[in-house]
């Protein structure tokens, strides 16, 4: 169960080591209960986050993204706890400590922007409020500083500093979550976590927020974790690419990588499972079946009963990650050259 | 073949919406002088984003909506000629709906079978009732929800999402109709199981025989399912044609933009000049002259002053754009 943090008192990340990474997720478990039993919607996810570093994560609706997000982030809310394994944040450990532990570095050093902005802002508070109340639950107090920085992070996501005065309704869905992004930068964090920004966007206005997302993640270092359902707008963005299934890792390795050769057959599936606006026109199958109840698991491969590829010993005993040519992937058929293309 | 009239026709179709009131009244344009044509065993996509009009189309085409000028022909009869309780419930027998969200478009009280059922006995009174559950059966099974028999007395909350969005597709199917409005029917499901809709769309238009008008901000979904495209814009078309030829050689500059948003992971990245933010177009009380023009690198002063007219530039290929009907190539993005 939960581990009492080992310094007792206040979070040390003032004192991060530069070979530290951001973050480190070792053996992260989280599960709800119900009453049909524990269904374990993270099961054993580890990975690190360098500095600077932006990791994708995609899957199927319930695979376990985001409730991984809000674990990193310590928000999970009963019926769903960590059940096992840790999270820590630039060297220091974040399970089970208190809100108010958690406080000084909740924004100021880690933020978070949510998939809907529309929900996430106050509707009857001015943009420049809510900037002001972040800024001043850290203490902030100086009325000229807030103003000063309020502007300046709206300018820096491209919005004119004049919309401090609006309401998120008078504001575009693009505008909204800019402004969003505008507010988890308003210190300087090192990690922003960002839970599908994009998915209430259009193509045009999606691509315009990728680009700025990137571009400000290169100019002031933060690392990212972006989740999204759709892999082809990661492809240009991510380091990293975590491929979720049920739960677990499926794949993990280099973005290009893991795009030009997927291992594992549901990353291959996930790919294959988008139409194309260039090239020869394919009869497209998509990925038959659907995800296994997360209260009922077997013990073989989660993937196996949608999986094209699957053998009898597939189905025998849980699958563990091996490492093919630095990419992680959990599929017994993978480190044999077997080309699911 | 000339006087066989299309399956759909609209004419001039409008659709303002006023906001606000006394002086401060303002007209929204929503929809604004959409001449389109839906043939038969046909699958047009109408393509844009949020705020172009594709949805008010279909609720204009579904008859929810009243135009506010123009009219839509259906079988050549104008819609506006349907004043009877019976002639409105034939055409909505013809031209069903299939909306957006899965999860909330079915009553979860009832079993799956009880929306197709009951359509059934409103627009097709003359069967028994033996031959409207043989009926349900018949478009359970069309849409792949089987074994039909027993997956119809299921309740919504024990299939999944895709299997949801079949069974609106049942209920549109059990009305034997011509040409079926489908408001976005993937954008809610999981990558996973999208194209298994999409296959039954296609097959759908192959096997029964019906049209579809697809709507949706996926091109690349519209290329997959469709046999025609039209791009809106700000309420009004600003190209179309048949898809692969609107693709491979679009001709306005918003389709042009559109296209090169598109994620492709298997190209690289170009991050142009282009700063377009994808803000949404101004309908609200809009002047003369091209609504693109604010976001367009190659406009001319002919686009500040006249609206452009939608134009054939090739055999079935449709743009309204002034730069592209005066002959010259466009390369906007």
């Amino acid at each position: 169960m939960l581990r009492a943090p080992a310094d007792g008192g206040q979070l040390a990340t003032a004192t991060w080591d530069d070979h530290v990474p951001v973050l480190q997720v070792r053996d992260l478990s989280v599960a709800y209960q119900t009453r049909r039993g524990d269904v374990r919607a993270v099961d054993d996810v580890s990975f690190d986050l360098g500095r600077g570093e932006f990791l994708g994560i995609v899957g199927e609706s319930g695979c376990g993204k985001s409730t991984l997000l809000f674990a990193i982030a310590q928000l999970l809310a009963p019926p769903a706890t960590i059940t096992g394994g840790t999270v820590a944040f630039k060297g220091a450990e974040l399970t089970g400590r208190s809100d108010r532990e958690l406080a000084p570095i909740r924004w100021k050093e880690m933020s978070v922007v949510m998939q809907s902005a529309m929900n996430a802002l106050n509707p009857v508070k001015s943009i420049g409020a809510q900037f002001a109340d972040a800024m001043r639950a850290h203490g902030v107090s100086s009325k000229q500083q807030v103003a000063d920085r309020s502007a300046e992070v709206l300018r820096m996501v491209g919005i004119d500093p004049e919309h401090l005065r609006s309401y998120p309704h008078q504001l575009s869905g693009g505008m909204r979550q800019r402004s969003m992004i505008a507010m988890a930068l308003l210190f300087q964090p090192d990690l922003v976590i960002m839970d599908e920004p994009t998915s209430a966007l259009d193509v045009v206005a999606q691509r315009s927020l990728m680009i700025q997302i990137k571009e400000l993640q290169q100019r002031l270092g933060f690392a990212v974790i972006f989740v999204t359902h759709d892999m082809s707008l990661v492809s240009h963005f991510s380091d990293r690419l975590m491929v979720m299934y049920a739960g677990q890792v499926a794949e993990l390795g280099a973005t290009r990588r893991v795009f030009d050769n997927p291992r594992h057959p549901y990353s291959v599936g996930l790919m294959d499972a988008f139409p194309s606006i260039r090239g020869p026109k394919v009869p497209l199958t998509g990925i038959p079946g659907r995800p296994p109840d997360l209260a009922r698991l077997a013990d073989g491969c989660r993937f196996a009963p949608r999986c094209p590829h699957a053998q009898d010993r597939c189905l025998a005993g849980p699958v563990e990650l091996v490492s093919v040519q630095d990419v992680l992937v959990r599929c017994l058929r993978a480190g044999n050259g077997v080309s699911f293309r | 073949m000339t006087d066989v009239p299309p399956l759909l026709r609209t004419d001039g179709l409008t659709k303002h919406f006023r906001i606000g009131g006394g002086l401060r009244r303002k007209t929204l344009h929503a929809v604004d002088g959409v001449s389109l044509e839906i043939g038969e065993r046909e699958i047009v996509a109408l393509a844009g984003e949020s705020g172009s009009g594709k949805s008010t189309i279909a609720r204009l085409l579904a008859g929810i909506y009243q135009p506010t000028s123009g009219e839509i022909y259906f079988g050549g009869k104008p819609l506006s000629g349907l004043h009877s309780r019976a002639d409105m419930l034939g055409y909505r027998g013809d031209v069903p709906m299939v909306f957006q969200d899965p999860f909330s478009s079915i009553n979860p009280v009832f079993r799956i079978s009880h929306g197709v059922l009951r359509s059934l006995r409103l627009h097709r009174p003359e069967l028994s009732k033996a031959e409207r559950v043989e009926e349900a059966k018949r478009v359970f099974e069309i849409v792949g929800l089987t074994p039909a028999g027993e997956l119809m007395h299921r309740f919504p909350y024990e299939l999944s999402g895709g299997q949801r969005q079949r069974v609106g597709f049942a209920q549109a199917l059990a009305m034997r109709p011509k040409l079926v409005l489908a408001d976005e029917p993937v954008s809610m499901l999981d990558v996973s199981i999208r194209i298994g809709l999409l296959n039954l769309m296609k097959q759908l238009r192959d096997e029964q025989g019906v049209s579809i008008l697809y709507i949706t901000h996926d091109i690349a979904s519209a290329r997959y399912v469709a046999d025609r495209l039209i791009v809106m814009y700000a309420g009004q078309i600003a190209e179309a044609g048949p898809v692969e030829d609107v693709l491979a050689s679009p001709r306005h500059p918003y389709t042009q933009l559109l296209l090169s948003a598109v994620p492709d992971p298997k190209a690289e990245l170009t991050i142009g000049a282009d700063t377009d933010r994808g803000e949404p177009p101004r309908v609200i009380n809009p002047e003369p002259g091209c609504r693109f023009r604010w976001r367009c690198p190659v406009f001319v002063d002919e686009c500040m002053r006249i609206t452009p007219q939608l134009l054939q530039l090739s055999p079935g290929h449709d743009a309204a754009c002034h730069v592209a009907q005066s002959g010259a190539e466009v390369k906007a993005f």
